[in-house]
């Protein structure tokens, strides 16, 4: 029987990565200005919304015209969802009388979805209105995944073999990636989802009376469509306070393929795509490699440790035929579970299908380095960027290695750069850190706040996950945190925005000042960057700076409660 | 900035209109046209509607029992335990819930229970029980209702959903779809 469990990862993660070339393909002709499938359908779209903007979407742009052009716009939508959310109660459609969000709360879930984080301190049923549902949060799940796409194109742009500032327009790179990419692809799911017994539909919770006589409420909504950007967006953020566990926005295995190729698709297809891009293939299948050594190190632990189940119970005496199965659905089981735990952290979706508080707590610390790492295929467009530092890293640290001019793309590679990727590199574990320093020594100076759900090992453990997450931009969480108070509002959100922007930020930079330099030709005396040997030392560096600055906390965490068994 | 103000903020206005408006409408079109017209999975039973997809609370003797859920099976809202693996109180919750069960299954060994019947669900609202899960409660509510154990067992063959394809995922019984085909058959 755990054979076709085993099979269901083999199709979701092989049927993945059969539809993520032909797709990174297209994505590529979109960025690169060539002719693609969609044209007659979707210039004439593009073109009207231009118009009506007064944009010029022909305008090329250097790297700071990008970046402005980027913090401006993502400026607006933060203070546009920060009004709908702090007044929800008083908008249309609003069928379940739920009330406004306080600022603290609005403030941490505006800014949370426009990071494409989507940490949700709410639940869907009861914190939110179908208004803000589709005007707020899956607004931002729609342009926060375009924004992260455009910021990658931009990079694509800059390493062409050329020397230049013109680095195409931000805005035609954003909206080319709505209209050729997620929205195209959204329909698609959505209408697989409906079809499969996901709802859609405007009216609010409806009332029975169950076979034993009770009565009870279903909260229903427009939950398709929302699902669909949520998982192809890498945004993660539910309709309902479960995400993908709950039986409506995941009824049946079919429709966890569904959710779990769409969130996996694009991640794949934008390595794929800088490789058709620059016509460097090699390059690509290199990165794709070491992303893909990454994800299956922390993925297959995962999937034995779920499935084996967990000791506590078996000292219990009863049968774990099913895994560990607490916070889990049987409909999906424990192996797609525990796979699943790892593809949405390694790519910074969020979305959940099991509760990962509940997880053993090896696994708990798999999840915990995928977001560390943050680089192991990584969210929409900025997955790309931060292997992106890290491969400036490795080049210069290779270079010094064999005494070579690091160089990376026909371009060299200098102090400023080498200065900014560190920052950036440095940022992550900074915030993680330090952000779960000041809750340990806030909980533990007074236990009062008691927003802790496990003692021990564990509740250290839920902390240091909302940080992480946080700072990752995935949105998962140890949710037995009690997380909606002011202490968690606010830091986590100025986590969250840091931890955006800056490495959005950083590589838009040094993208930008190697396009202005000039381009030198590969000769002889060229380190090869798209050999295995560089591949091993991209992931070197990435195991060195990023999962081990994690170790001592880790070993506080979920390392501790192990050995507690 | 400023050159980019007011293209940013005509742009998100059209976006709105677009990405949220015109594609929720849109699918809120093509629903109507899936055999659940954009509601869920429903079916009807003596009059009321049952939502298959969603668990319901069993606790008498003579309906198989779905996995525990913490929201008490109000969709309302959704929700798991949160409780970690090696939490003493989890643990001792779990321990009640398996003599619960050997106190209303007798004859049944500790050992033929599977674990998705003493831990909460993810959602709260997970239909879904094992085979094992369902087999290991026939005896009970065979007893309850007074029909042979293997009507009861051969009601449960009838219930049990096959991996997707054959091939795909796990074998699962529908606690909901097997009590209703339960009431049917003992009228």
């Amino acid at each position: 029987m755990m054979n076709t469990e085993l099979f269901g990862i083999l199709v979701m993660f092989f049927g993945t990565l059969l539809l993520a070339i032909p797709l990174g393909r297209n994505i590529a002709r979109v960025y690169g200005g060539e002719r693609s499938l969609l044209d007659p359908v979707m210039g004439p779209v593009e073109r009207f919304f231009f118009r009506f903007s007064g944009i010029d979407a022909k305008r090329e742009m250097n790297w700071k015209e990008h970046l402005k052009a980027l913090l401006t716009i993502n400026m607006i939508w933060f203070l546009w969802t920060m009004f709908v959310l702090m007044n929800q109660g008083w908008l249309p459609w609003n069928p379940d009388g739920n009330p406004s969000m306080s600022a603290d709360l609005a403030f941490n879930t505006a800014i949370s979805f426009v990071v494409n984080c989507n940490l949700q301190h709410y639940s869907g049923e009861t914190g939110a209105t179908y208004f803000s549902q589709v005007f707020g949060m899956m607004f931002l799940q729609f342009v926060s995944a375009a924004t992260g796409m455009a910021a990658a194109a931009m990079v694509f742009n800059a390493l062409r073999e050329r020397t230049s500032e013109k680095l195409g327009n931000f805005y035609d790179y954003f909206l080319k990636s709505l209209t050729r990419v997620l929205l195209p692809l959204s329909v698609v799911v959505a209408v697989l989802l409906m079809f499969s017994g996901t709802p859609q539909t405007a009216a609010g919770k409806d009332s029975i009376v169950t076979l034993q006589g009770d009565s009870v409420e279903v909260s229903l909504g427009p939950v398709a469509g929302f699902v669909a950007i949520k998982h192809l967006g890498t945004n993660g953020g539910g309709f309902f306070g479960t995400n993908s566990a709950h039986p409506l926005e995941n009824p049946s295995y079919f429709t966890n393929i569904v959710e779990m190729i769409s969130q996996l698709i694009i991640p794949m297809a934008m390595v794929f795509a800088l490789g058709y891009y620059l016509k460097r293939r090699k390059f690509a299948w290199m990165v794709f490699g070491v992303m893909t050594a990454g994800f299956l190190a922390l993925a297959i632990p995962n999937i034995v440790m779920e499935v084996n189940g967990s000791p506590a119970i078996n000292a219990l005496g009863i049968s774990q035929s099913s895994g560990a199965m607490e916070g889990k659905e049987m409909r999906l089981g424990a192996a797609a579970s525990g796979f699943w735990s790892i593809v949405t952290t390694v790519i910074s979706t969020g979305s959940v299908n099991s509760m990962h508080d509940s997880s053993m707590p090896l696994s708990g610390m798999n999840e915990l380095l995928a977001m560390m790492t943050n680089a192991f295929y990584g969210g929409v467009g900025v997955g790309i960027l931060n292997v992106f530092v890290f491969i400036i890293l490795a080049v210069f640290i290779s270079g010094l290695m064999v005494g070579r001019t690091p160089e990376f793309m026909g371009k060299k590679i200098e102090a400023r750069e080498m200065k900014i990727a560190l920052i950036v590199a440095l940022l992550h574990p900074l915030m993680i850190l330090a952000g779960t320093a000041l809750a340990a020594y806030g909980i533990t100076h007074d236990p009062s706040y008691a927003w802790l759900n496990n003692p021990g090992a564990h509740g250290f453990s839920e902390m240091l996950y909302e940080y992480t997450s946080a700072a990752a931009n995935n949105g998962s969480g140890f949710e037995g945190l009690g997380d909606n108070t002011p202490w968690w509002n606010i830091s986590t959100g100025i986590v969250l925005i840091l931890s955006r922007f800056l490495p959005i930020i950083g590589p838009l930079a040094i993208a930008g000042l190697l396009a202005q330099k000039k381009y030198i030709p590969e000769s002889a005396g060229t380190l090869k960057t798209d050999t295995g040997t560089f591949g091993v030392m991209v992931f070197g560096v990435i195991a060195i700076v990023a999962a081990l600055s994690f170790f001592p906390a880790l070993a506080l965490g979920p390392i501790a409660e192990y050995f507690s068994f | 900035m400023k050159q980019n103000l007011l293209p940013a903020v005509k742009l998100t206005l059209i976006c709105l209109v677009f990405f949220s408006g015109i594609y929720t409408f849109a699918l809120i079109g093509i629903a109507k046209l899936t055999p659940n017209g954009g509601n869920a999975e429903t079916a009807e039973h003596d009059g009321h509607v049952h939502y298959i997809n969603l668990a319901q609370s069993f606790t008498q003797d003579n309906y198989f029992w779905s996995r525990p859920s913490t929201v008490g099976y109000n969709a309302a809202g959704s929700g798991g335990s949160n409780k970690g693996p090696t939490n003493a109180e989890y643990l001792a919750t779990v321990q009640a819930r398996i003599d619960t069960f050997i106190v209303h299954n007798p004859g049944v060994a500790k050992s033929d229970i599977p674990s998705e019947l003493v831990t909460a669900s993810g959602s709260g609202l997970d239909p879904h029980v094992s085979v094992q899960g369902a087999r290991v409660q026939a005896q009970r509510v065979a007893n309850a209702r007074g029909l042979a154990p293997g009507v009861v067992l051969k009601l449960i063959d009838e219930n049990t959903d096959a991996p997707l394809l054959g091939l795909f995922g796990p074998t699962t019984v529908n606690v909901l779809e097997l009590n209703l085909a339960l009431d049917a058959a003992s009228k």
